[in-house]
């Protein structure tokens, strides 16, 4: 038996290749329309309700999800699909992104029947924006840290604390955090945390934005005081969040997002070339591609591990990990190819604009959802390490 | 693919334990191991495994003689295996019958062309020619005004140079000089020496994969064996985080190879599509060998720098590898090329094909 871990080669099915050509002629559309610019990934306006709600009536929201909470009961392959479109062609997907792939699972395992139906059809309707409460002013990559408190009283609970770099906090109508319910145990640091779903807009949380080197005010700092949940809103085992939080990551590191962040500038810098490049461009794109496609391949793999029921967290770490240090490096990359195209590439301009962006980007890419540095850890322990 | 469900596999699994088991091999500096290894691979067919029943092979399936390089890799195997199963693969295009013994093929560079003449003699010059030496006949690739021609020649009626590839196999220099070959019939129609290249590259790109698999493996062993300052050198986090690398780029390679074997064994023709899976297997295994193998000896430190321990078995031949039917350097230009000639928004369509 080896270490290695197997990527195997899945092939996504017909019905796949169908459903891309109808998401693509939708983008088509909405970029026809004016709804977004493909070229523009750093639009000043990143929220699009109206285009949220479009892509819930294509029944492209929970698609995975059972029909009578609105859902599709289609593949993780399908959704695939639709995710990595939406990303290669700089769709608005922030205000159902994360509903999608992360919080409606969560309720689906977690939350009570009647707060099933109300909220998740709702997510596939394209109405209502989640955002994720995990950091804190002194627990970033250390989630058992949090400090923010859930206190027992009438009818549910009273929270005290901050939570921050929330991304979507200042759109969100719902957030799913952990709070403090009990101190951690000698001898298990992880337990005293339980989950909850918070109603945002409610009096006792306030949201102030924060300034991003990029120059968007995409993430938060969220404070609540006295800001009261009730008892049904609590997610699983209270004191247990723990034993909830890692199957998920499989869901959150290994998708298309994971590589495609900056992709925009690998086509532009195909543009700005041409098709006779010098041999160092030609060398230098090749590579690209071929790193693009070997991780493409390992997600895809790990979306077929997701659909056959499996918990590949150790493998969607891996893509995670090469992935977003790959997208990292990307607009660095371009700029080197790009040093010596012609000043008179029709989409020079385009290009340039598109590095500034990428390269202000890039070093968040290795930090959000899981540090480069937590997920060799997660892999260290897969390899038997720890 | 080691718990393999592919009788192809198994066998060759069993084979190589007994008979090419990496310490006892790296011990015995007379190479006797050689002859009793080829011995068995041969007994069980498996040289041959791309060669139909009806031209004197086994007549594995494609995908089955991909798994079994894999696993060649997985134990550095150094007969001409691989060579011979392309050298019968390459005469099985033409309905050449394959004859026993060693093979191997030939030209393995893309730069290198053998001539075929109006007489039906054929001329060239074909460097880094894995296993010429060890080879009792070459398959050739030739070309002559009237088309590709495939060919197979007697070893002996070739000047081979020897020489040794970074890895310690022979790696050598054959030329031919107006030979009249055993057999020669035309190429199947749109059959190029970039399809000879993408078949040896992916080849090779799962030898590589084997390799770092078997990498990883003796690496996540001696960490957990060797202790420094007072611990294990695998609870220290620098090293685990090095050794978590070492397997995604182990990860990463086997994906690539696998994907492109998986593209070549169900593939109609050599299209863009399988020449983005062929052409990135080889690129990024060849990556892969570099970064991967060189945290392989940064973890086993001064030891896995001798002659004595078998690191370097695994890691110069992934490393040798990489130069054998086009650099990834080669394939990189190559591909970057396509990409450019077919457009900036052609690539996604590309790469979401597969």
């Amino acid at each position: 038996m080896t270490a290695a871990l197997r990527f195997d080669p899945i092939r996504l099915p017909e019905k796949c290749e169908q459903l891309r050509k109808e998401v693509r002629a939708f983008l088509a559309e909405e970029i026809a329309a004016g709804t977004f610019d493909p070229h523009k990934p750093n639009r000043e306006d990143t929220d699009a309700p109206e285009f949220s709600r479009r892509v819930g009536a294509k029944g492209w929201l929970g698609m995975t999800w059972p029909k009578k909470y609105g859902g599709q009961e289609r593949s993780f392959l399908e959704r695939y699909v639709v995710t990595e479109e939406m990303r290669v062609a700089n769709a608005p997907t922030r205000r159902f992104f994360v509903a999608d792939r992360q919080s409606g699972p969560v309720l689906l395992k977690y939350a009570p029947e009647h707060i099933k139906m109300d909220i998740l059809p709702r997510i596939c309707r394209g109405e209502i924006c989640f955002a994720i409460g995990m950091s804190e002013p002194n627990s970033g990559s250390d989630l058992f840290a949090a400090k923010t408190r859930a206190t027992k009283t009438d009818g549910g609970y009273l929270i005290n604390g901050t939570k921050i770099w929330t991304s979507s906090a200042h759109i969100a109508d719902y957030m799913i955090a952990i709070f403090r319910t009990s101190p951690p145990t000698k001898e298990n640091r992880r337990h005293g945390l339980t989950q909850f779903l918070v109603k945002m807009k409610q009096p006792g949380i306030k949201v102030n934005p924060i300034g991003q080197i990029t120059g968007q005010y995409e993430f938060n700092e969220v404070v609540f005081t006295d800001h009261f949940i009730p008892d049904d809103h609590v997610l699983g085992e209270v004191d247990g969040a723990w034993k909830q939080a890692t199957s998920e990551l499989a869901y959150e590191r290994s998708g298309p997002e994971r590589f495609l962040e900056t992709y925009y500038v690998l086509t532009e810098l195909v543009r700005a070339v041409g098709p006779n490049p010098d041999t160092r461009s030609a060398e230098g794109i090749g590579r690209l591609v071929a790193q693009l496609h070997t991780m493409r391949r390992m997600s895809v793999s790990v979306a077929g591990m997701l659909e056959a029921g499996k918990e590949p967290v150790v493998e969607a770490s891996i893509v995670k990990d090469i992935g977003t240090v790959w997208e990292q490096q990307l607009p660095h990359r371009v700029r080197d190819l790009a040093a010596f195209v012609e000043e008179t590439a029709t989409n020079r301009e385009t290009l340039e604009r598109q590095l500034d962006f990428a390269i202000k980007t890039a070093p968040k890419l290795t930090i959000q959802g899981g540090t480069t540095e937590v997920l060799r850890g997660i892999i260290a322990r897969g390899l038997g390490l720890r | 693919m080691a718990e393999s469900d592919n009788i192809v596999v198994e066998t060759a699994e069993k084979i190589f334990a007994d008979l090419a088991d990496p310490q006892e091999i790296n011990n015995d500096r007379k190479n006797t191991w050689q002859a009793p290894l080829w011995q068995a691979l041969s007994e069980a067919g498996l040289p041959l495994s791309w060669v139909p029943d009806d031209l004197g092979g086994s007549g594995a399936s494609l995908a089955d003689g991909f798994a079994l390089l894999n696993a060649a890799g997985r134990f550095a195997v150094a007969v001409p295996l691989a060579e011979t199963m392309l050298a019968g693969w390459l005469l099985a295009q033409a309905r050449i019958t394959s004859p026993d013994g060693e093979m191997t093929v030939l030209p393995a560079s893309p730069k290198d062309r053998v001539g075929l003449d109006a007489d039906g003699l054929l001329s060239g010059r074909a460097r880094g020619v894995p296993f010429a030496k060890s080879a009792k006949h070459f398959a050739v690739l030739a070309h002559g005004k009237d088309g590709a021609a495939i060919a197979l020649v007697d070893a002996t009626k070739a000047r081979i140079e020897a020489g040794l590839n970074v890895g310690y196999d022979h790696s050598d220099t054959v030329t031919l000089d107006k030979v009249q070959p055993v057999a020669i019939k035309p190429a199947p129609k749109d059959f190029e020496q970039t399809n000879l290249m993408l078949m040896g590259g992916v080849a090779r790109s799962l030898q590589i994969a084997g390799a770092l698999e078997s990498m990883l493996d003796i690496s996540v062993r001696y960490s957990n064996e060797r202790v420094a300052f007072e611990k294990k050198i695998s609870k220290f986090q620098a090293v685990q985080h090095n050794l978590a690398r070492l397997a995604g780029e182990s990860a990463a390679a086997l994906a690539a190879a696998t994907s492109a074997a998986d593209a070549i064994a169900n593939a109609k023709s050599l299209n863009d599509e399988v020449y983005l899976e062929a052409a990135s297997a080889k690129i990024r295994c060849a990556e892969a060998a570099e970064k991967g193998g060189g945290i392989a000896h940064q973890v086993h430190g001064a030891i896995g720098f001798t002659m004595e321990h078998i690191l370097h078995r695994y890691s110069l031949r992934a490393l040798a590898w990489r130069d054998d039917f086009g650099s990834e350097s080669y394939w990189a230009v190559e591909l970057g090329k396509l990409i450019a000639n077919r457009g900036a928004d052609e690539l996604w369509p590309l790469v979401a094909s597969r």
